[in-house]
């Protein structure tokens, strides 16, 4: 469905990216990990347009979508909930949410993915008049998540939805992103630093070092991969 | 002696103050009113200050230039209608929607060709080229035009029902007053409920995000230009009108004012463009008026950096810690 072919992305000179390619089927969870500057964000910003491939090819639904504007691209069917979450500060949470549904226009679905939003996270509507800016770190990724998914993605990509958050809301997210997947059938690109989690959600999983996919595989197979082991999962 | 624009020095040159100035109360209204419509003419300007700062950071120093376009238009309009004889309001309505569409033209025109291709280029970039911008219409305007002070015809007449109240409130004062407000009120209503307003505020928070969710941002950047210039326009036709005569540099003297309102305010906010340029006018206006013309300006900058001392940030602008 989605699908990177040889990509290489460059900040002015410096190469973040080197040949990367990844394949993302309907209705998958996939899982990115890697360390701290291997270029898992840079991967996402280039699926989304926001940072252009020099060279490859971004292929969704079987169309070239590299070089297309950022806003086509989501108005394709692929959302992102960026890293640091991003959250409007100065626009409450409802109109965060109304942001999120932005390209939309059809009136009763945004009202009825709003109610379902609402039912994922039941605190969001209790803050339903509050300003973004003033949320708690785990209502930010709440409502960073609400707000792309009110844009009804077909692929869903997340950036270190787990960073900063107490274990309890850590379960929380992934439980909620797992639901997400099973319910509407939303693919998902999930990038992590929490392997073990991330592993545990997904159904394949990538690594990533230096720009480059070092390893691929099915989850259970790189939860137990030694190389894997000893350098993301803390055994 | 050299005629001197109305920004230059305090009163204006077609509307000598009328009261007698014999009631203490009578001189102080005329120079809050006279603040007043100064004040909203500051707004107007200081608006696409810090509309466009809000969205792309950039202090765009053309917007002085674009005012004083929308101001030339004004007098091509007004001259061609005036002697096929129309009437002085209709002049006055046509005039302000001609100037209102050519300086969009221009400010849409002014960020496509000098700010955009240096997008994602270091700050200073697109600072220089603004200023470059802004010598260029200058001395385009010059040389197209003239040098020389160009009268303006009058476009707001007197009307009746004023003229108990002329004595401290003149009727191009009001009707500067009250266009500033209208069209003040429209901008708050169109940023805060259409679909480009909000793109805007997404934008201005947080321009990342705001592609994310599927905003066009450079259409969002095109709509600031042309709504700042559009106001900058209003506000052209309106005080040449009110001061009868125009030049290559008023731009740059209404410029310098309405940057420093939107400073004043807090760069970025538009609520502390409105506040700034109303602050700055009556500042002037009564500095003018109690102390002397010549210390207008002084006790204008005085007051901004007073205020800039004890909120660095501007009196409406988010105090926040700078990024060294
Ligand atoms: N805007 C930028 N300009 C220049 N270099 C950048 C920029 N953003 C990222 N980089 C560089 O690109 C490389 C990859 O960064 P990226 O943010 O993709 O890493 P990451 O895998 O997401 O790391 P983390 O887990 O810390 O978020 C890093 O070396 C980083 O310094
Ligand atoms: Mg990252």
């Amino acid at each position: 469905m989605l699908e990177l072919k040889n990509i290489d992305t460059y900040y002015g000179n410096i190469q973040a990216l080197r040949d990367v390619s990844i394949k993302v089927g309907e209705g998958e969870i996939i899982t990115l990990i890697g360390a701290n500057g291997a270029g898992k964000s840079t991967t996402l910003m280039t699926i989304c347009g926001v940072v252009p491939p020099r060279k490859g090819e971004v292929l969704f639904e079987g169309r070239v979508i590299n070089g297309v504007a950022p806003n086509k691209i989501v108005q394709q069917g692929i959302c992102q909930v960026p890293e640091g979450r991003l959250i409007f500060p100065d626009l409450t949470v409802q109109e965060n949410l109304d942001m999120g549904a932005f390209l939309r226009s059809d009136k009763e679905g945004i009202g009825r993915d709003l109610d379902q939003v609402f039912g994922l996270f039941p605190i969001l509507l209790e803050r339903r008049k509050q300003l973004g800016g003033t949320l708690s770190g785990g209502e930010q990724q709440m409502l960073a998540i609400s707000r792309a998914l009110m844009a009804r993605p077909k692929v869903l990509l997340l950036d270190e939805p787990s960073l900063g958050l107490a274990p309890l809301i850590i379960r929380q997210i992934f439980d909620i992103i797992k639901q997400i997947n099973r319910e509407s059938n939303t693919t998902i690109f999930l990038v992590e630093q929490n392997a073990n989690q991330a592993l545990k959600v997904a159904h394949r999983g990538y690594v990533m070092e230096n720009g480059r996919i070092t390893l691929e595989d099915a989850c259970d197979k790189l939860l137990a991969n030694d190389a894997v082991k000893k350098a993301y999962l803390g055994l | 002696m050299r005629p001197v624009p109305w920004f230059c020095k305090g009163k204006a040159v077609r509307d000598p103050p009328r009261g007698r100035q014999d009631g203490f109360m009578e001189y102080f209204l005329q120079l809050f009113f006279g603040g007043l419509s100064r004040g909203s003419v500051y707004a107007l300007i200081a608006l696409g200050y810090t509309m466009v700062y809000g969205i792309i950071e950039l202090i765009n120093f053309a917007h002085g230039e674009i005012y004083m376009i929308g101001a030339f238009m004004g007098l091509i309009v007004a001259g061609v209608l005036t002697a096929m004889g129309w009437p002085t309001l209709s002049i006055l309505v046509i005039a302000l929607i001609i100037a209102v569409l050519y300086s969009a033209a221009y400010g849409y025109t002014v960020e496509k060709i000098a700010y955009k291709p240096l997008r994602g280029a270091p700050r200073l970039s697109p600072l220089i080229s603004a200023i470059g911008m802004s010598i260029l219409l200058q001395n385009y305007i010059m040389l197209a035009q003239t040098p020389d002070f160009l009268p303006f015809p009058r476009l707001i007449p007197d009307l009746e029902f004023m003229e108990p109240y002329a004595n401290f409130l003149a009727t191009s004062d009001l009707f500067i007053i009250v266009t500033s407000i209208a069209v003040m009120v429209a901008l708050t209503l169109f940023i805060k409920f259409t679909r480009m307003g909000k793109a805007m505020r997404a934008t201005a928070q947080n321009r990342k995000m705001a592609m994310l969710v599927g905003v066009n941002v450079d259409q969002v950047i095109s709509a600031t230009f042309i709504i700042g210039s559009a106001l900058a326009a209003v506000g052209g036709v309106l005080i040449a009108s009110h001061i009868g005569q125009i030049n290559f540099v008023i731009g740059f003297l209404a410029g310098i004012k309405a940057f420093t309102a939107a400073v004043l305010g807090g760069i970025g906010s538009i609520p502390g463009a409105v506040l700034g340029g109303l602050v700055l006018g009556w500042t002037e206006s009564f500095a003018a008026g109690y102390v002397s013309s010549d210390y207008e300006d002084v006790f204008a900058f005085l007051l901004l950096v007073l205020i800039l001392i004890f909120r660095p940030a501007g009196l409406l602008g988010k105090q926040r810690a700078q990024k060294v």
